[in-house]
């Protein structure tokens, strides 16, 4: 493991560790400086006049390509034809006046034709969970809402899957185009969501289409990642096979390479349309109407109740396209026998069709199967404010916030910030590295030190800082929780499952909902912050343990049982080492949701990056916006790279898969 | 498809029995909607009174600080609700780059200023002075501000300079922001629970009206020039020493091509006018009876019709 320094005096061997240590004690030893008063003071925050302004060129090469290349007049062009899809799903789906105006198709129809195509992927189960929803979501008052979401939803969604698609098969079939891919990706993914949404307001128009646009590249990464994976794994036998019986390479492809792949793609597909989901809520910032919008507007007036009604709608839209994306996943084709009538081989086309021509009938005679107004809506949330409001009045529930509150934010989480605001810039930096050196390696300590050199340049730093503490308190609070849950849990295999079930919910309920409870409930400060990204962030570290400790191979547990290892004894000495990398990627990702989520929480009221991010929404400011958001990125970038890294390693050394 | 929408829209022009003296064109007039409940109304309102004129009408959500570059460009047609206060800058910046016009003010008057619910007077009952409230400081302390008092101010985008204030006339107050509305509402509904003295930056017209009742603290009276010259206001050496104008204009603006392309509309729309009940009564329409903007919309105008024929004609 040892890496030779590349000091060229030969007798002096340090380890990476003790490079590590020396760089830790340099930035202490800066840090004590800047406490004892003797620090230069650029060495502590760098000189307004040594930051380049790097917003002010963003703006000027973003308005060179945006007017004088001309990229605006294509994207307004591009924005036309996808209005025009857009359009035409808005009419079906809820009756906007566009072509083909034959819409809106009435609800019972679609929520019938959900539970046949639910029944085709997975039972009765996925039957009652597909046509449930819809019927809720029409009995709640909120179809029109969800069709104008659903309506952008299957635009962006196909047009992410091919896109992806392609872009998967162009990475695997040339290194080149997989090089210049990679780093893309990564930054695309730890990009922070507002920093999608404006460039996407200016090429493409306030509003639906600008929406898509922000959806659609938000989703691609994954689908992009799979399609490579999958075509890598295809075994060379499938291959071969392909090759003997004369495949030309567009037969190679369509007949032998994607249907092997099946599997990773489809996986991929779940991704996306998750994702597609997750974002098309948050396009609501830039003008989306539909569930997203709604709940802005409904927390915007303080109406708690609604505003969790249509969170329940969105996971129940979340959990259903899941499933039943992941059930097409398991799902293998069917064959039949030769001279099968035609209407068995399509049962469930012909069953669909019936149940949406027999519901279209119905409602064109039968008005409550076509619309329900609000009026007939079963929406509880006037109830729901009253009991949200009666049990923060509790005098016990007030206690024990308020002591939380007070504990937190006086002795724990406003000094931390202010301690980590102390740290000389320069120190900081010194510090990221030699934790990235002690974890990775060498490679991911240099990189480290270029990334948060980057942001020390940006001029943000103060804002940076605040940000990675939000996010450290965050995390560490979700470890400190997280942990003992996911142990307990992966103890037994029904515990397992219904915490997973937990986690899967707590994910998809748009994340700026847990905003509120968290304001009455601390009032707008840190803690509120904390606890809201501690939600979310504590998802996959909880996934990520339980699994992997369930992962850990039997032999071993049962080694440690025949040694005669108490249940603790086995939990610390095999299960947790085994389980450590995976619970690695589980914490990797609990950073990356944390960063996430920062962002959202500017809405309590922050002083970081998130905040300024809000802010440059409301403008066409593009080059501090971005600046803002890369900010981010790097951040997220170095945990990743460094954690990763460091869990590959391990795995590699323990002999894991 | 344009050509079958054009065709559909001149058909239902041709049957539409309405006298104007030039045609308006059958494109859609598109209304921005933000996320306060008046404002949404209030375009559904003009929206429906347009649609009955014949005239085709689209609305899309829009940032309430965005939409005046989308006014410019034409992306958006009409801006119903110009707050002096909150978007006077935006405005301003818009007109000063063209393509936008000022089609004049509503009767209502807009006032945003520090403001407190009817509860916090009961623990403080010198109110609504600012000298008073500044001597009930502690009251308004929590764990977070020691002695000091907090006031809970808008968004830090907003630019209300509420940390100024606090300096120029030396008050015992800690400035903290709030990141969006929804975060103002949700510290005064927690405030409700046990009737917890409160200060926070708030608005008129608004729904919070009708949910908590409550009043504006008094500062010195606003004076032209307050927020450039240190010299007026009772701090001779600061800014921000007064508090905001109490009677800022509400405005409308439009994309300067909606006259020659859609004239009547546009006549229609020097007309509309509201007054401040109006608006409060449009607000408590959706947030506290719940109806959607849409259902409120049509109430309101069948509620108003001697309000509204008058501009049609």
């Amino acid at each position: 493991m040892a890496v030779l320094s590349t000091n060229a005096a030969p007798a002096v061997v340090w380890s990476r560790h003790q490079i590590a240590a020396a760089i830790a004690i340099a930035a202490v030893v800066l840090t004590s400086l800047q406490y004892a008063g003797m620090l230069p003071s650029w060495l502590h925050r760098l000189p307004e006049a040594w930051i380049p302004p790097f917003a002010g060129w963003l703006d000027a090469f973003f308005n060179f390509v945006k007017d004088d290349l001309g990229l605006i007049v294509f994207t307004r062009f591009l924005t036309e034809q996808l209005q025009f899809l857009l359009d035409t799903t808005a009419n079906l789906l809820f009756g906007k006046r566009r072509w083909p105006n034959i819409g809106p198709i009435p609800w019972s129809a679609i929520a019938a034709t959900m539970a046949v195509v639910g029944y085709y992927l997975g039972g009765w189960r996925m039957a009652l969970l597909a046509g449930g929803t819809f019927v809720w979501t029409a009995l709640i008052g909120q179809w029109t809402i969800a069709m104008e979401t659903m309506s952008v939803l299957i635009v962006a969604a196909p047009m992410a899957f091919v896109i992806g698609l392609l872009l998967g098969i162009a990475a695997w079939k040339s290194t080149m185009v997989d090089r210049i891919i990679r780093p893309v990706l990564s930054v695309l993914q730890t990009l922070p969501f507002f920093t999608y949404l404006l460039p996407a307001v200016i090429f493409f128009k306030v509003g639906p289409t600008a929406g898509a646009v922000a959806t659609i590249i938000y989703a691609i990464p994954p689908m992009i990642l799979m399609t490579t994976l999958g075509l890598q794994k295809v075994s060379p036998e499938v291959v071969e096979a392909g090759k003997m019986s004369g495949c030309t390479r567009w037969q190679m492809l369509r007949h032998v390479y994607i249907p092997a792949a099946r599997t990773e793609i489809l996986v991929g597909v779940n991704q996306v349309i998750m994702l597609c989901l997750a974002m098309v809520v948050l396009t609501a910032f830039i003008g989306m109407p539909g569930l997203g919008a709604k709940l802005l507007a409904m927390m915007g007036s303080f109406k708690l109740g609604r505003s969790f009604e249509i969170g329940v709608t969105i996971v129940l839209l979340a959990v259903t396209l899941d499933r039943m994306s992941k059930a097409w996943v398991v799902k293998m084709p069917e064959h039949f026998e030769r001279g099968t009538p035609w209407w068995q081989r399509h049962k469930t086309l012909v069953l669909a069709t019936a149940a949406f021509v027999g519901f279209t009938v119905l409602a064109y005679f039968v008005t409550w199967f076509s619309e329900i107004g609000r009026t007939q809506s079963w929406s509880k949330g006037k109830e729901m404010d009253v009991a949200i409001k009666a049990f923060l009045a509790l005098d016990g529930v007030q206690y024990v916030t308020d002591q939380i509150r007070y504990v937190l934010n006086v002795w724990v989480l406003n000094p931390f910030r202010d301690f980590l605001l102390s740290i000389p810039t320069f120190a900081f930096v010194l510090f990221v590295v030699a934790f990235s050196l002690a974890l990775a390696g060498r490679r991911p300590a240099i990189l480290a030190g270029v990334f948060f050199g980057l942001v020390a340049l940006s001029g943000w730093w103060d804002r940076s800082v605040i940000t990675l503490y939000s996010v450290i308190s965050a995390v560490t609070m979700a470890l400190i929780i997280g942990l003992p849950i996911g142990i307990l849990a992966a103890r037994s295999d029904r515990w397992s499952r219904r915490v997973l079930l937990a986690c899967d919910t707590a994910q998809t309920f748009p994340s700026f909902i847990y905003l509120i409870p968290a304001i009455m409930l601390f009032g707008i400060t840190a803690t509120s912050v904390v606890m809201s990204i501690l939600i979310f962030a504590m998802v996959p570290l909880v996934r990520y343990t339980v699994e992997g400790l369930r992962g850990v191979p039997p032999e071993m547990t049962e080694a440690a049982d025949m040694s005669g290892a108490t249940k603790m004894q086995k939990l610390i000495n095999v299960q947790l080492p085994l389980a450590l990398p995976t619970m690695a990627v589980g914490f990797n990702q609990a950073i990356m949701f944390a960063f996430f989520m920062v962002i959202i929480a500017a809405f309590i009221g922050t002083q970081d990056l998130g905040q300024e991010l809000q802010r440059t929404l409301a403008g066409t400011d593009m080059g501090k916006n971005f600046v803002l958001g890369i900010c981010v990125s790097l951040m997220a970038l170095t945990f990743d790279m460094t954690i990763m890294k460091w869990a590959a390693d391990k795995k590699r050394m323990l002999g894991l898969p | 498809m344009k050509m079958m929408t054009t065709a559909l829209t001149a058909g239902v022009l041709a049957i539409t029995p309405f006298a104007v003296l030039a045609e308006d064109s059958s494109d859609p007039i598109v209304i921005p909607i933000h996320n306060w409940s008046s404002q949404i109304v209030m375009s559904n309102v003009v929206g429906q009174i347009l649609e009955e004129q014949g005239n085709a009408v689209e609305y899309v959500t829009t940032d309430s600080q965005a939409v005046y570059e989308s006014v410019r460009l034409g992306d958006v047609t009409m801006e119903l609700e110009v707050w002096e206060g909150a978007f006077g800058a935006s405005f301003r910046a818009a007109m000063e780059k063209g393509g936008i016009v000022d089609v004049g003010d509503h009767d209502a008057v807009t006032r945003e200023d520090w403001w407190y619910p009817m509860w916090t007077k009961e623990a403080c009952p010198g109110l609504p002075s600012w000298e008073a409230l500044n001597d009930c400081a502690a009251i308004f302390a929590t764990p977070e501000t020691g002695d000091k008092g907090r006031y809970l101010d808008g968004p830090v985008d907003w630019l209300k300079h509420g940390q100024e204030r606090v300096e120029a006339l030396g008050m015992d107050f800690v400035v903290v922001n709030a990141g969006s509305a929804a975060a103002l509402w949700a510290e005064i509904g927690a405030a409700e629970a046990d009737k917890t003295p409160i200060v926070v930056f708030n608005w008129t017209p608004n729904f919070a009206e009708a949910v908590w009742p409550g009043e504006f603290v008094e500062f010195p009276a606003w004076v032209d020039g307050c927020d450039k010259d240190p010299a007026v206001g009772p701090n001779p050496d600061a800014l921000y020493d007064c508090g905001n104008p109490a009677d800022g204009y509400l405005k409308k603006a439009a994309w300067e091509g909606m006259e020659a392309k859609w004239p009547s509309a546009y006549a229609l729309l020097e007309k509309v006018n509201f007054t401040n009940p109006q608006i409060a009564e449009m607000a408590r329409l959706v947030d506290v009876d719940e109806l959607e903007p849409d259902e409120a919309a049509a109430e309101w105008l069948d509620a108003n019709r001697d309000v509204w024929e008058a501009w049609i004609n």
